[in-house]
């Protein structure tokens, strides 16, 4: 069939349109106190957008600080040796821009999109408060109430996030992994300034960050300009403290969350390898991301075609896998059953799709079909100045080379149906495995409103 | 190819894409379909969007939920392809494809590179489910079922809840009043016939648009929009919607939730999409709520109070009067403190309007952050789909500048006067004990 000789002729010509939109436009230097500035050139249009990456996140925080990488993001907002609480944000929208932060498991990163004559606002506003920030009592415990609103609008009246939560904190059982990145709600209530004072002299640091820009630029001027604004930044002497490494999982972990819901919900995890640096041993790593698509890579994937449609076990289902992290991960599948069918039932559904992948060998034409999606994706990503800065930043930030993503595709590619067998007989094992189960309580019955946990171990 | 050619072939590339605004490029098929194409070569992929006025404004009564489900059917049959046969025949080339239907509108996504070998045999399956969809029987009895228990998991979020109340209070009888994913009575009811008719009726080129943006030149484009669209038969176009009623008193609903935090909505219809009053009604919105971190609305309940993670005000322009919506989520405790404070602020800005300052902050704002907006072919689809659907002027890009320019603080504040009336607003209110 055609469809059999198309993803090749596919590559050949991606390869040589992505020549003229990738390749040798994306350019990096290092200041000479540590900060690493990556520039890429897109010319589609005349904006660009910058971030700055902190390599330091929810994985760095010890127990008892949880949720503090997140807090000190809010507050990076709250003003400067220089700027009032909320005056940042008020010049870059005057200046058209828009702007925000995110913080990760691995990361804390803030961003400004703005038309292109702009980019020196936004260096120089990063650049003051990398080193000038004004933590302030009163503006803190505000701003904890407003971290505490998020965390109750995002996990607590969330009943499958609620299971998520306990979900890591099964699976992960010495690893910061276990702890969640707004942090638990304890943890939010025991926190102070100086404590936040103390993790922002810690981590924010020019030697301790990357500047991304992607955008209509030119990368000879954006390192001028980096050199003007964070040039004259101190590097700190960066002490991280050595990571618990995750004890090797014996068997088989499992957990319950009861709380008022309409529905139950399953959440499965395996412990596995991510990315570590380009090397050949990297291949499980592009193998699993391989797996995920068979999995669920859209519409045709086999829990679309055998859960929801065939056996219709499911009325819904994700597999979720990162191949990069500053530590190993998990590659996780959720679901709901279909209606008539129970979590047990549902489970042992998705347990019969991974055996069939241990015992059999995906077939050639799904093999092609995900490699197919990963190139044209690849594509469609670089539609967004945005997105093509994220995938930046977030290579470098865990430790990786942003060069990867010029060969991601290529390396995909190389993946054969045989390593996607030997991942999934590797790791998607009963030994490996840890199990979260939503149980959900009647809505309407005012006594059950608080969250019910219960678990187990090395069943 | 060399390195020289390719370099040359690149400059090529990268001195189209300085336009200001994208060139919008319009014509009509011979049976009523509305064509709109931005050329865009310096990525290899084509962006196509169908739209149809076929939203849940449509669904006929007793049978709520009629639109979205005739849309998610469409990929479970067409031509002489069944469900995998479609997913297969868009994934093994890397082609996505989605589809979405709202209150107005009812749109087809589909992104692939724009090689002719990877794009024809998409365009012919995007055809064969615009004109030939076979909603097998079987299949609607799986979809309503997971309908249902998504209706059920949306039941588990008092923000969802505090949302389909909204609508339902402010719009009374008016069909914008219903969630486009039905209730669990008009799912139930919905019959393969009453798809195969919203399909026959609305699914026609009267009534409907083609948005595409990419590498195609307007020969290739040409052809495309024939080959995808020319044959969807003429039809008409859907009727006029029946006039919004604008409340005589304030209504307030309240509702027991069991969670930490009480979700609140408060507005009234607001501006619909060709709205005399549309930048004036835009504009002072963003200085109440709309601006983000910097508005009136957020600094008075986050910034200065820490009373909500999120709060916000927004007009959303429609076929017929959007909602105007105030909202946010705060600690049960504090649900009464939250509530007053958006009243006066939205009082007091209904009674003064902005300050000069605050206009000229918003102004450079929405000039400043313009090239923004059209940064991407995924946004200036989205443009296309809007300008062709509400029949917009093909300069609306070009004429956003001038117009926000154009406006004063005066006519802020008689437009909102005139427009929001807050001694009649509807309050939906929903929460656990404090």
């Amino acid at each position: 069939m055609i469809k059999n000789v198309l993803p090749i002729i596919g590559l050949l010509s991606v390869a040589l349109a992505g020549a003229c939109t990738k390749g040798p436009v994306v350019q990096e230097t290092t200041l000479d106190n540590g900060l690493k500035v990556i520039v890429g050139k897109d010319h589609r249009a005349p904006v660009v957008v910058s971030q700055i990456w902190y390599k330091v996140g929810a994985i760095d925080e010890p127990s008892g600080l949880t949720g503090i990488s997140h807090v000190l993001e809010h507050m990076m907002f709250k003003g400067t040796r220089r700027l009032e609480p909320g005056e940042f944000s008020r010049i870059i929208a005057e200046n058209g821009g828009r702007e925000n932060a995110f913080t990760g498991r691995d990361y804390t990163a803030y961003f400004q999109q703005l038309e292109k004559s702009r980019l020196p606002i936004s260096f120089e506003l990063e650049a003051d408060r990398m080193r000038n920030l004004q933590l302030n009592e009163q503006e803190f415990r505000k701003e904890l109430q407003v971290v505490m609103e998020e965390r109750r609008l995002r996990t607590e009246d969330q009943p499958q996030a609620l299971a998520y939560e306990k979900f890591m904190a099964t699976a992960y059982r010495v690893h910061p992994y276990k702890d969640p990145i707004i942090g638990w709600m304890d943890d939010l209530q025991g926190l102070t300034v100086k404590a936040l004072q103390d993790w922002y002299q810690r981590w924010y640091a020019p030697n301790n960050a990357t500047l991304v820009v992607v955008g209509d630029v030119e990368p000879k001027e954006v390192f001028a300009l980096a050199e003007k604004y964070f040039g004259p930044l101190e590097p700190s002497s960066l002490n991280p403290a050595v990571l618990p490494a995750e004890p090797q999982q014996k068997a088989l972990r499992g957990s319950r969350v009861s709380a008022p819901a309409e529905l139950p919900y399953l959440i499965m995890g395996y412990h596995v390898p991510v990315l570590s640096g380009g090397g050949d041993d990297d291949w499980e790593a592009y193998a699993l991301s391989v797996l995920a698509g068979v999995l669920d890579g859209g519409n045709s994937a086999r829990f679309a075609s055998d859960l929801v449609r065939g056996q219709q076990v499911a009325a819904q289902t994700d597999v979720s896998y990162g191949a990069t992290g500053r530590a190993p991960t998990l590659f996780m599948i959720d679901g709901t059953p279909a209606k008539g069918h129970g979590i047990d039932e549902l489970e042992q559904a998705i347990q019969a799709q991974l055996k069939r992948l241990q015992k059999e060998r995906i077939s050639e034409a799904e093999l092609k079909r995900v490699k197919a999606q990963v190139v044209a994706a690849d594509v469609f990503g670089r539609d967004s100045v945005f997105s093509q800065a994220m995938r930046i930043g977030k290579l470098e930030t865990v430790g990786l080379d942003h060069r990867m993503i010029d060969s991601y595709v290529r390396r995909v590619n190389k993946v054969t149906a045989a390593q996607v067998q030997a991942v999934a007989r590797k790791y998607l094992v009963e030994s490996n495995l840890t199990r979260t189960v939503l149980d959900p309580q009647p809505i309407n019955q005012q006594e059950q409103r608080k969250p019910v946990e219960g678990g187990f171990d090395e069943r | 190819m060399s390195v020289k050619r390719l370099v040359l072939l690149c400059l090529l590339w990268a001195s189209a894409g300085a336009l200001a605004s994208p060139d919008i490029q319009h014509w009509t098929l011979d049976n009523g379909v509305r064509v709109y194409f931005v050329e865009s070569h310096e990525l290899p992929m084509l962006q196509i969007s169908v739209v149809f006025d076929a939203g849940s404004a449509r669904d006929p009564a007793g049978r709520n939920g009629l639109a979205r489900m005739t849309a998610a059917m469409l990929k479970e049959g067409a031509g002489n392809r069944d469900a995998d046969g479609i997913a297969r025949s868009f994934e093994d080339r890397g082609v996505q494809f989605s589809v979405s239907s709202k209150r107005d509108m009812t749109l087809l996504n589909l992104r692939s590179l724009s090689q002719a070998e990877l794009l024809k045999p998409a365009v012919g399956v995007l055809r064969d489910i615009l004109l030939a969809p076979t909603f097998p029987a079987s299949s609607l009895e799986r979809e309503r079922q997971r309908a249902l228990v998504a209706l059920r998991q949306e039941a588990e979020s008092p923000a969802a809840v505090a949302e389909k109340t909204f609508f339902r209070v402010l719009y009374g009888s008016h069909p914008y009043a219903h969630h486009p994913a039905g209730d669990e009575q008009g799912l139930k009811a919905l019959t393969r016939e009453d798809l195969v008719r919203h399909h026959r009726e609305y699914y026609v080129g009267a009534n409907a648009v083609l948005a595409m943006v990419g590498d195609l030149s307007p020969r290739r484009a040409k052809r495309l929009a024939r080959r995808l669209a020319g044959r969807l038969p003429r039809g008409r176009p859907a009727a006029a919607l029946p006039e919004v009623l604008r409340p005589d008193s304030a209504v307030e609903q309240r509702m027991e939730f069991p969670s930490t935090q009480t979700h609140l909505r408060l507005g009234q219809p607001g501006m619909h999409r060709k709205d005399p009053d549309y930048f004036p009604l835009y504009i002072g919105n963003h200085i109440l709520g709309g601006g983000g971190l910097v508005s009136r609305l957020s600094e008075e309940i986050r910034e200065k109070r820490g009373l909500s993670y999120s709060v916000y005000s927004y007009f959303a322009p429609m076929r017929v009067e959007g909602p105007f919506t105030m909202g946010l989520q705060t600690r049960n405790a504090e649900r009464d403190k939250a509530l007053t404070l958006v009243r006066t602020t939205l009082q007091e800005f209904i009674d003064n309007g902005p300050t000069e300052e605050e206009l000229l902050a918003v102004q450079k704002n929405l000039t400043g952050g313009f090239p923004l907006r059209i940064d991407s072919n995924q946004n200036i689809v989205g443009y296309l789909a809007v300008i062709g659907f509400y029949d917009l002027p093909l300069s609306y890009l070009e004429d956003f500048i001038p117009a926000v320019q154009a406006v004063t603080a005066a006519q802020i504040r008689d437009a909102f006067r005139r427009r929001i009336d807050p001694d009649k607003l509807v309050t939906v209110v929903v929460g656990g004990e404090r």
